[in-house]
């Protein structure tokens, strides 16, 4: 499974949205076709600025996994580092997401961090 | 004028206190905390190691310094940790970036030192004009055996040098002081390093960083006066202390940078940590002497002068503000986050 | 063509240890075939539902593996597997209608399979329904999925817990009368309250368990059911949508569109309304995928499934009752097989042979759901 990850190594380790220029939609992860224009689309790779809010999320095996959308309205399935809650703004994080056992290759991506409102 | 153009640097939030680790080896904390002066170490989350703090590092670099990541022509990670064995972390930072594929990239490891290294050649390439910037990072998650005297200081941190043409500070000189000394060491496939006790102190730590700041003085005409600051690799609190004391430093010209009492040893970061410490505080033309320590060993010493460009230069997320937002942990937890236990 | 099911056929699901696939699949078969009151050979072809041979048994090319064992290479009658992850047995069964409707046969198996218990651990190969590279990469298996949603329609329309839990016990005292559900046992509010996160807000009385089972039904068209059986039960829709595939596409994860498009077809094609519906079975993989189904087949407003269930609208004897079965929660969810299943059942309930879980219904609903929902299947069938 090593070239499936590698493949997409670029879209994991930075937010690349794809950007379609004829109808303004964001897709996350990135598209070969729009789907609202398909063959009249013009998809465009955009990075997303580093923040989101939490739109939802679940704690899983000891994770948090949370629903984070952009303010361009893309939307990103990541862990998060931390307790959220909905409407919690989180920060891009780049972090390991795991290890292919003791001799494969580290799976590294982006994670996000809530960040406390400040006093 | 060729020197730091921008610097970013990546504490984990996690700490654990002196207290907790001598509670576990029966050991008398105070006397530890006196003997070291140190108090608690930064420890990385599960799922950080060096290459994840190189790239936050680096990217807080990048964005103070408003740099198009592309124009970033050279990366060098300086560590003991690198995550893999073979394999460098210098490709995943550059990926994490977006630098592109053209640049000069590799891997170094020289102990405490081979971020100072790293500075060294990127600071050579711009000058000989290879490139426009070049990117040294020094981060290490740094390993100790369970019961070690290591483990009250082993720390875990990062920071990111660009190094390029119209810098917030002036490299105005280098040199380094090395010798083939065996103070400190990790032999292929041990998960942890061996240390040769005392000897580590005197023929090895003192005789280079001192050896090193000597000449550069020498060779360029500084006296301790000229300097502002003075930062020295920060294996504890005692050795800069007493390095500081040897070469006619006051402590107010070191306290600055003496983030090892907070977080401890950063290993590959610890002497930049200091670094980016003063620099977050200095004005312009104030000069700052930086002496690193790898082990095996060796020095790099610089003649730093902070320039007029730092006025408009962003500083803030300053580095002790990093230090000092934390979560303790205790000693079990510490083991997980550490993968002592899986 | 309008076609009909004359015959119908279920193992018990569960954990059958001491069953292999294929005789797991024998079973339901013959059942099937008995039911129907035909030999076997006159069957024209067989649509198998199996979502992940290759991975709960390390064993592809199953169809053909299944006529064999079934005694029906003799007649070298055609079989083909049909996957859509745990959709796959509805899937199976709008194949196997297309065929006769088309014309092309006469008389069709659509069956549903899966053997799970030979697997270590079979909600990660359920899992493998979720988008590999953008959802499970990130550590969100299908249980995550569905919490997520859960969460989001808890914080919008103020669902909480306890509605959905109030599922969960509704479905395991309709179990307690099926003899083919894994759990007949009733369980009370408490005990799913009481239970165990999974994936929170999702705890583990919420998940179906998933199981072993096989299930099949006959089809013909109406010409040939009239000569064969005495109680063919019709197939007035059998409609399929797919949604876009991970939630991140979603423009409102708190619906699942391909519901709400396939039963809209599937009204108009059978010219009724939700309202007309008597009986439902519905994919409750988790107690929140039965409230969505609610909602979006038309059973109550958005963000008002959670009337229904307090106020008893959909238990045996409310105005729609669904899952009367015991549904994925109870009965198990053999993958699958779960699709096929819920045809038997309604079959069961139409014919009025339910016994003390009948109810009073002319037309039946299910609802088949794959993975977080990017496939639904809705089936309209009437007496
Ligand atoms: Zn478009």
């Amino acid at each position: 499974m090593v070239p499936r990850f590698w493949r997409k190594i670029k879209y994991r380790y930075e937010i690349l949205t794809s950007f379609c220029e004829n109808c303004g939609n964001h897709y996350y992860p990135q598209r070969e076709i729009c789907p609202k224009c398909r063959r009249e689309g013009v998809l465009k790779e955009e990075k997303v600025c580093d923040y989101g809010k939490v739109l939802s999320y679940t704690v899983v095996n000891g994770r948090t996994i949370a629903l984070v959308e952009f303010d361009n309205g893309a939307k990103m399935l990541a862990e998060v580092c931390g307790k959220v809650e909905i409407g919690k703004k989180v920060r891009k994080a780049f972090r390991k997401y795991g290890e292919d056992g003791d001799f494969g290759i580290i799976y590294y991506g982006t994670k996000f961090i809530p960040i406390e409102e400040q006093n | 004028m060729i020197g730091i153009v921008s610097y970013g640097t990546y504490i984990p939030k996690f700490r654990i206190r002196v207290e907790e680790i001598a509670r576990m080896w029966n050991e008398d904390s105070n006397a530890i905390k006196q003997g070291l002066g140190v108090s608690e170490k930064s420890v990385p989350d599960i799922d950080e190691d060096t290459a994840t703090m190189s790239v936050e590092a680096s990217r807080e670099a990048i964005s103070r310094a408003k740099i198009d990541p592309k124009k970033i022509e050279a990366i060098f990670v300086g560590s003991e940790s690198h995550p893999y064995a073979v394999k460098p972390t210098a490709t995943i930072v550059g990926e994490a970036l977006g630098v592109g594929n053209y640049y000069f990239c590799a891997d170094l490891e020289f102990a405490c030192k081979a971020a100072t290294a790293g500075i060294q050649i990127c600071f050579a390439m711009v000058k000989a004009g290879m490139i426009n910037y070049g990117l040294s990072i020094g981060s290490d998650t740094a390993q100790a055996k369970p019961g070690d005297a290591l483990e009250y200081t082993a720390a875990a941190g990062a920071v990111a040098v660009i190094v390029g043409k119209d810098p917030i500070a002036e490299i105005e000189a280098t040199v380094s002081y090395t010798s083939d000394t065996p103070d400190f060491w990790r032999r292929d496939l041990q998960p942890y390093p061996s240390h040769g006790g005392r000897f580590t102190g005197t023929p090895a730590y003192f005789r280079h960083v001192i050896s090193a700041a000597k000449k550069l003085m020498e060779s360029y005409g500084y006296t301790a006066k000229d300097f502002d600051f003075a930062v020295f690799h920060q294996p504890n609190a005692k050795f800069p202390q007493r390095v500081a004391s040897m070469l006619g430093f006051s402590e107010e010209k070191i306290a600055d940078g003496m983030l090892v009492r907070a977080i401890g040893n950063t290993y590959s970061a610890s002497s930049l940590m200091g670094l980016c410490g003063i620099l977050d505080k200095a004005q312009p033309g104030q000069r700052i002497l930086l002496v690193s320590f790898g082990s095996g060993a060796g020095s790099d010493a610089f003649a730093i002068r902070v320039t007029d460009k730092i006025l408009e230069y962003p500083r803030n997320a300053k580095v002790w503000d990093k230090a000092k937002n934390c979560v303790y942990i205790d000693y079990g937890l510490y083991l997980k986050h550490r993968r002592m236990i899986k | 063509m309008r076609v009909a099911i004359i015959g119908v056929g279920c193992t018990e699901f569960g954990e059958l240890w001491d069953k292999s696939f294929r005789s797991i699949f024998l079973n339901a078969g013959l059942s099937a075939l008995e039911d129907a009151e035909i030999r076997g050979k006159e069957v024209e072809a067989i649509y198998i539902g199996n979502m992940s041979g290759g991975k709960f048994i390390d064993q592809e090319h199953i169809a053909a593996l299944i006529v064999d064992h079934a005694g029906l290479a003799e007649f070298g009658i055609p079989a083909i597997r049909i996957e859509n992850a745990d959709a796959s047995g509805g899937s199976a069964f709008r194949q196997a209608y297309m065929a006769v409707a088309s014309g092309i046969h006469e008389i069709v198996i659509a069956a549903g399979i899966e053997k799970v218990t030979d697997a270590n651990d079979p909600m990660e190969i359920l899992s493998t329904a979720v988008d590999q590279e953008w959802e499970k990469f990130v550590g969100a298996n299908l249980p995550a999925i569905y919490a997520i949603i859960a969460r989001l329609h808890m914080h919008r329309f103020g669902t909480n817990e306890e509605d959905l839990a109030m599922i969960a016990v509704k479905n395991h005292r309709n179990a307690v009368h099926n003899p083919k559900a894994q759990f007949r046992k009733e369980i009370n509010l408490e005990d799913v309250m009481r239970s165990s996160y999974i994936a929170e807000p999702l705890k583990v009385l919420d998940c179906a368990p998933l199981c072993d089972g096989a299930s099949a039904v006959i089809l013909a068209n109406e010409e040939v059911a009239k000569k064969i059986c005495d109680t063919p039960i019709y197939i007035e829709a059998c409609t399929q949508a797919s949604d876009y595939f991970s939630i991140q596409n979603r423009k409102d994860i708190t619906t699942l569109q391909a519901v709400v498009i396939a039963s809209k077809e599937a009204y108009k094609i059978a010219g009724v309304e939700a309202k007309n519906v008597d009986v439902a079975e519905v994919h409750d993989s988790f107690t929140i995928s039965e409230l969505l189904a609610y909602e979006d087949l038309g059973f109550a407003k958005k963000g008002e499934g959670k009337k229904l269930i307090r106020e008893g609208e959909t238990e045996i004897g409310g105005k729609i009752p669904v899952n009367t079965s015991g549904g994925l929660k109870a009965c198990g969810h053999a993958v699958g097989a779960t699709g096929i299943r819920q045809i038997v059942d309604l079959v069961i309930q139409l014919r009025g042979e339910a016994g003390k879980r009948q109810v009073n219904a002319e037309r039946a609903l299910a609802l088949n759901l794959g993975g977080s929902g990017a496939t639904a299947v809705v089936s309209i069938l009437s007496r």
